[in-house]
């Protein structure tokens, strides 16, 4: 036996090299990536390679900074400009967005929805890559010194490039996305369909798991949909260039990745993220569905103080009825979101005393010429009605709000589109009399 | 020291200095990190893997070829995202394979070194393939072409930069 090993030496060291290997894979593949620690060989790896690649890479932007910034400087002029330009034209553009933004965080608050923030990222700037084709991973200047943990995204400023694989003392290993081990949680822009991202072994990415049946068109964006607590929502993963059905039931949608992965300088590490609710201004009350919906349909301004020689208003058939106090407090929003506080069926001439009932559920906020709001009215307003809370008002110009009465008349409550219901089925023994100012224009309902 | 013949002519057998030893493979893994990230085309060489080769066909001991392929073949493992010994397992047959047939033939003229490389880098890829496939999981594509071209390119680089390396070739 002895002899038999000395004479093929060479092929019996080759074969105990070859077994050791391929028992360690055996052991690294079975174990779970999650709580796999950082193999003592790839740190020495790392600290080998990259102070050179750092250093290279340090000097390099050195000089290119020095050069740019201090030399060549042509056609600076023209692009300030340009930028300017640029600068007036977004914010212009900043103040629709603003307004858009703050009322779907106020929907958002109201419906008790969780945005996800990025509070705190890290710029990192690219130093070296894996050198393989098969792994498509980069390495960056940042580690766990400066504060960096596995699992953490990374970004440019053009879209999504990856996550922290494994994170050492100054650098760290970041998996892109087009990587075939890695996966990100996608949705399509517009169709709202969602899938999984992944990298193919030629470096594409396709989004997965989307059916079949599902129509996606090429150009669409690709948003990340948050689903792998890895990626906030909504940030930009790339554009879908072809569409072709694909193995079983889903489709095959490739996706060109919106940064560009093979050029890689700078990158962003999402370090924090914080999940609240947003709010739609600061230490300002949460507003209520009601309140919103106020804002939005038509109504009419409230009632002046009395006066005691002002003749009596005139009536009709319509009648007010206070919302209950349990749908108030639940600020369940009804079909108009209309109050008690501010009856309106005047603005369609049918003011007066009646048979109406209120759809309304909570205090209607007071809206001042400005369009903003001020939240006078609550539940309790609402649950006690006050036959002269709207006559001891005072009347300011203000956006109209949706009459929120329905007429024993059988009449349409206009912008309610006739879909109001009754808070209570409970007739208020003492109907409160309607505001009877002539309304001012009124805002389309959106 | 096994001294075998060709032709009736020996074979020499080289050593290299301790520093040479050390560093050439590191610059190598190196470069191979480094460059694509300017120059993606870069990735379709392997570096290391001619380095290796190299090192083996000029001490042509098989056991030094092995444990030079193992060796730099889990350097470059642990730059990836894989599971280490995917390169090594690969490297350590490609050194093993080159130094046993650097035993038996002359290559030392761009020809041999050539075909040598054609021949070494696409057993590399099966092996690595294979382990990929069989043992890891990975759902990696064979593609002729691309393992064509690459084979070609990374032999025509073999002969240029095994003469750079020849300089630090030491008679023994």
């Amino acid at each position: 036996m002895e002899n038999l090993i000395s004479r093929y030496r060479n092929v019996t060291i080759l074969v105990v090299i070859l077994f050791a290997q391929v028992l360690g894979l055996a052991v690294q593949v079975r174990r779970s990536t999650q709580d796999e620690s950082t193999r003592l060989i790839r740190v020495w790896a790392v600290d080998a390679v990259t102070p050179l690649e750092k250093a290279i890479v340090w000097s390099q932007s050195g000089i290119g900074n020095l050069w740019h910034n201090y030399f060549y400087l042509r056609g600076v002029r023209q692009e300030n400009r340009e930028l300017k330009q640029e600068i007036e034209r977004l914010r212009i553009e900043q103040v629709r967005l603003n307004q858009d933004a703050e009322q779907a965080r106020r929907l958002q608050a109201l419906l008790g929805f969780k945005e996800q923030f990025i509070s705190r990222t890290l710029p990192a700037q690219v130093i070296g890559s894996s050198g393989s084709e098969q792994s498509r991973s980069i390495y960056i200047d940042k580690g766990s010194r400066d504060g960096i943990k596995p699992d953490m995204a990374v970004i440019t400023a053009e879209g999504v490039v990856g996550k922290v694989l494994r994170a050492f003392r100054t650098t760290s290993q970041v998996l892109l996305v087009n990587d075939q081990t890695s996966g990100v949680g996608a949705i399509l822009e517009k169709s709202r369909l969602q899938g999984v991202l992944r990298g193919t072994p030629l470096g594409e990415v396709v989004l997965e798991k989307v059916m079949s049946d599902e129509t996606v068109q090429a150009g669409e964006r690709v948003v990340t949909s948050g689903g792998d607590q890895i990626f906030p929502k909504g940030l930009p993963v790339g554009t879908v260039t072809k569409v072709s059905p694909g193995a079983e039931l889903f489709l095959n949608i490739r996706v060109k990745p919106a940064a560009d992965l093979s050029r890689l300088e700078e990158v962003l590490v999402i370090t924090q993220q914080e999940e609240k609710t947003p709010a739609s201004a600061e230490g300002a009350p949460p507003m209520r569905a009601a309140d919103i919906l106020a804002q939005r349909l038509p109504s009419v301004p409230d009632r002046p103080p009395d006066d005691p020689n002002a003749p009596p208003p005139p009536t009709s058939g319509l009648k007010i009825f206070p919302a209950p106090t349990t749908s108030a407090a639940a600020g369940i929003p009804k079909a108009s979101g209309a109050s008690p506080a501010s009856p309106s069926a005047a603005s369609h001439g049918q003011s007066g005393q009646g048979s109406a009932t209120t759809a309304g559920t909570t205090a209607k906020p007071h809206v001042d010429s400005a369009g903003t709001t001020n939240n006078a009215g609550n539940a309790s307003s609402a649950t006690k009605p006050n036959a002269n809370s709207s006559a001891t008002k005072p009347v300011t110009p203000r956006k109209p709000v949706a009459p929120a009465v329905k007429a024993s008349d059988n009449a349409t409550t206009g912008a309610s589109g006739g879909q109001a219901q009754p808070a209570s089925p409970q007739p208020d023994p003492q109907p409160k009399q309607l505001a009877t100012e002539p309304t001012t224009p009124q805002e389309p309902p959106q | 020291m096994p001294i075998t013949y060709t032709s009736n002519e020996q074979i020499e057998v080289y050593r290299f200095s301790l520093p040479a030893a050390i560093l050439v493979p590191l610059i190598a893994v190196f470069l191979q990190a480094f460059i694509p990230l300017r120059f993606h085309f870069f990735s379709i060489f392997d570096l290391p893997l001619l380095v290796v080769i190299f090192f083996a066909v000029a001490r042509r001991s098989p056991v030094a070829g092995l444990l030079t392929g193992a060796a730099i073949g889990l350097l470059q493992d642990s730059l990836t995202g894989h599971p280490l010994g995917l390169f090594g397992i690969a490297k350590t047959v490609a050194g093993y394979g080159a130094s046993s047939l650097g035993v038996k033939l002359d290559v030392e003229n761009a020809g041999s070194r050539f075909l040598v490389t054609l021949f070494f880098y696409g057993l590399h890829e099966i092996v690595y393939f294979a382990v990929a496939r069989g043992l890891v999981g990975l759902t990696l594509q064979w593609s002729w072409p691309r393992e064509l071209g690459s084979a070609f390119a990374n032999a025509f680089l073999a002969v240029i930069l095994f003469a750079l390396l020849d300089r630090f070739k030491q008679r023994t």
